[in-house]
């Protein structure tokens, strides 16, 4: 392990080395096409202190932040429960099945343009595309929680004639839990890949709009400044969910064993 | 319990679902409650989609901007599976090259792949180049990854029993990992080619002159809700198709190894 460690950072520095060496030293990489770490360095600055594509870095991210968290929030709040829902009721399922065949082969980012139609470049339209990204992985997951809960668990919870309330919140959300986890994280992930598009497609503000006004400037390093800056924040929040996911799985070793 | 349902049971409940999903479309439309220009009714787009596959639009017909779109998939996938299938299965035997690979690829991952498209764009422009480099980005690291673990978890047993025989180095690679992890990499290949093809639309929507993102943004920029949503379908059935011929692959494989459920 600690040799693993040892290798990773080794690996890192040398990279960032090479990375110096090829633009600043050796210029064998131009500057148009690739920022030397100087001209990154510059590039943060610009935009944390200056602004840069209609604000600073700190508001774009809180921008592009929010409604990731508005989208992905709307997303689980409507999808779990269908999908527990589906995973339960065999005939819901039949219901909504071929409604969700059709929608489910389209891409999230596909949902795009028609979001931009009716809702505009504003926050509704990107709420409306996260929601579709995050929706699915939520639906799905939390159907299979479901329908991985142990039989024998489902007949004594109906033996003891367990109320239907109780039954949801003691019994399938537990249950299902570790695998509406998985489906959280694919949301998540789903939501930020979503945001950028849209965001590049068309937004006012946002880390996106960043990349796509750095890329019209033909601005190297703003456009590695936006790119970073979007991998800490998709990072940061699947480290958060992860949290969230190790204290409500807390009680559940086995789960959490599983998933390693 | 839920309650089983018959087959007969579960195709009219369905039937149901799906001409609900249909009436309340059409009545959304019918009862004005949605513009014509906002939401066009189901046959519209019907309509709308049969008159673009052969109708030019953006340039090209439908069909012709389906097959642009198709091409630099394939190129972007195929690109995707040749270099990050063998990495991942080497990272797998190879623990030194594992240790220098994981961390760099780790701090990748977390970039959307649609976060390349300024630099797609910067260096291998708008035409094809670009949107290939986007589609790898969305299509490589499942191709990776799958290998990686195919190589990585090979029963031991397997590799112990080959070794007792005296089977050569080589031979212990050909024809014991490599066929052990087949399924893993066919897994990770469709996959693969569903974020291909996401990445490809994100692609074609903000850098592209052809395809079916293309058309989509010049439906969207002449206020054509039909023709966006005929994109949209277009993009479905041949996503669905993809998907199809790769899960049949999969069953294919696994059926003759005896390893189908």
């Amino acid at each position: 392990m600690r040799q693993r460690t040892l290798i990773g950072v080794v690996t890192i520095a040398a990279l960032i080395a090479l990375w110096f060496l090829a633009t600043t030293v050796l210029e064998l990489v131009s500057p148009g096409r690739f920022p030397s770490p100087p001209d990154t360095i510059a590039a943060l600055w610009h935009v944390m202190l200056g602004g840069y594509g209609g604000g600073t870095l700190i508001e774009h991210v809180y921008f592009s932040l929010r409604l990731v968290a508005l989208g992905f929030i709307v997303a689980i709040v409507t999808g779990v429960p269908l999908g527990l829902l589906m995973g339960w009721s065999r005939r819901a399922e039949a219901l909504i099945n071929p409604i969700f065949l059709i929608i489910r082969p389209i891409p999230p980012l596909a949902w795009i343009p028609l979001a931009i139609l009716w809702l505009g470049l504003g926050d509704g339209a990107k709420i409306l595309v996260i929601w579709f990204a995050a929706f699915v992985p939520s639906v799905i997951n939390s159907y299979a929680g479901v329908r991985n809960i142990d039989r024998p668990t489902l007949e004594a919870a109906a033996m003891l004639g367990m109320p239907r309330f109780r039954f949801v919140t003691e019994v399938l959300l537990p249950g299902a839990s570790p695998m509406i986890f998985t489906g959280l994280r694919l949301s998540l992930q789903a939501s930020w890949t979503t945001l950028v598009a849209a965001e590049l497609v068309g937004a006012f503000y946002g880390l996106g709009r960043v990349l796509n006004v750095a890329q019209q400037d033909l601005y190297p390093g703003m456009i590695l400044v936006g790119m970073i800056a979007v991998a800490i924040l998709g990072w940061g929040t699947t480290r958060l969910l992860g949290l969230v996911e190790t204290r409500a799985l807390a009680w559940n070793q086995a789960a959490l064993a599983a998933k390693g | 319990m839920p309650r089983s349902l018959s087959p007969g049971q579960s195709a009219l409940l369905g039937l149901i679902g799906f001409a609900a999903f249909i009436g309340f479309w059409y009545g959304l439309t019918a009862a004005g409650i949605m513009t014509r220009q906002f939401l066009p009714p189901p046959w519209e787009v019907l309509e709308r989609f049969v008159h673009l596959l052969n109708t030019r639009f953006a340039g090209a017909t439908l069909l012709q901007h389906l097959a642009a779109s198709f091409e630099r998939f394939a190129y972007g996938f195929i690109l995707a599976a040749v270099i990050g299938i063998p990495l991942g299965l080497l990272m797998g035997w190879y623990r030194l090259l594992d240790q220098i690979v994981t961390p760099i690829f780790d701090g990748l991952r977390f970039i959307a792949p649609i976060a390349w498209v300024p630099f797609a764009a910067l260096w291998f422009g708008t035409g094809i180049g670009g949107p290939i480099m986007i589609i790898f980005a969305g299509a490589f690291p499942p191709c990776l990854i799958n290998a990686y673990r195919g190589a990585k978890f090979v029963e031991p047993r397997l590799i112990e029993a080959a070794q007792m025989l005296g089977t050569p180095g080589r031979r212990v690679v050909s024809e014991v990992l490599l066929p052990a992890s087949v399924p893993s990499i066919i897994s990770g290949l469709r996959v693969s080619a569903g974020l291909g093809w996401q990445s490809l639309v994100g692609a074609e929507l903000i850098v592209a002159s052809a395809g079916v993102g293309y058309l989509m943004v010049q439906g969207q920029a002449n206020m054509s809700t039909e023709t966006v949503m005929s994109g949209m379908i277009a993009i479905g059935i041949v996503g669905l198709l993809l998907d199809m011929a790769l899960r049949a692959t999969e069953r294919a494989i696994l059926r003759r190894r005896g390893l189908e459920t």
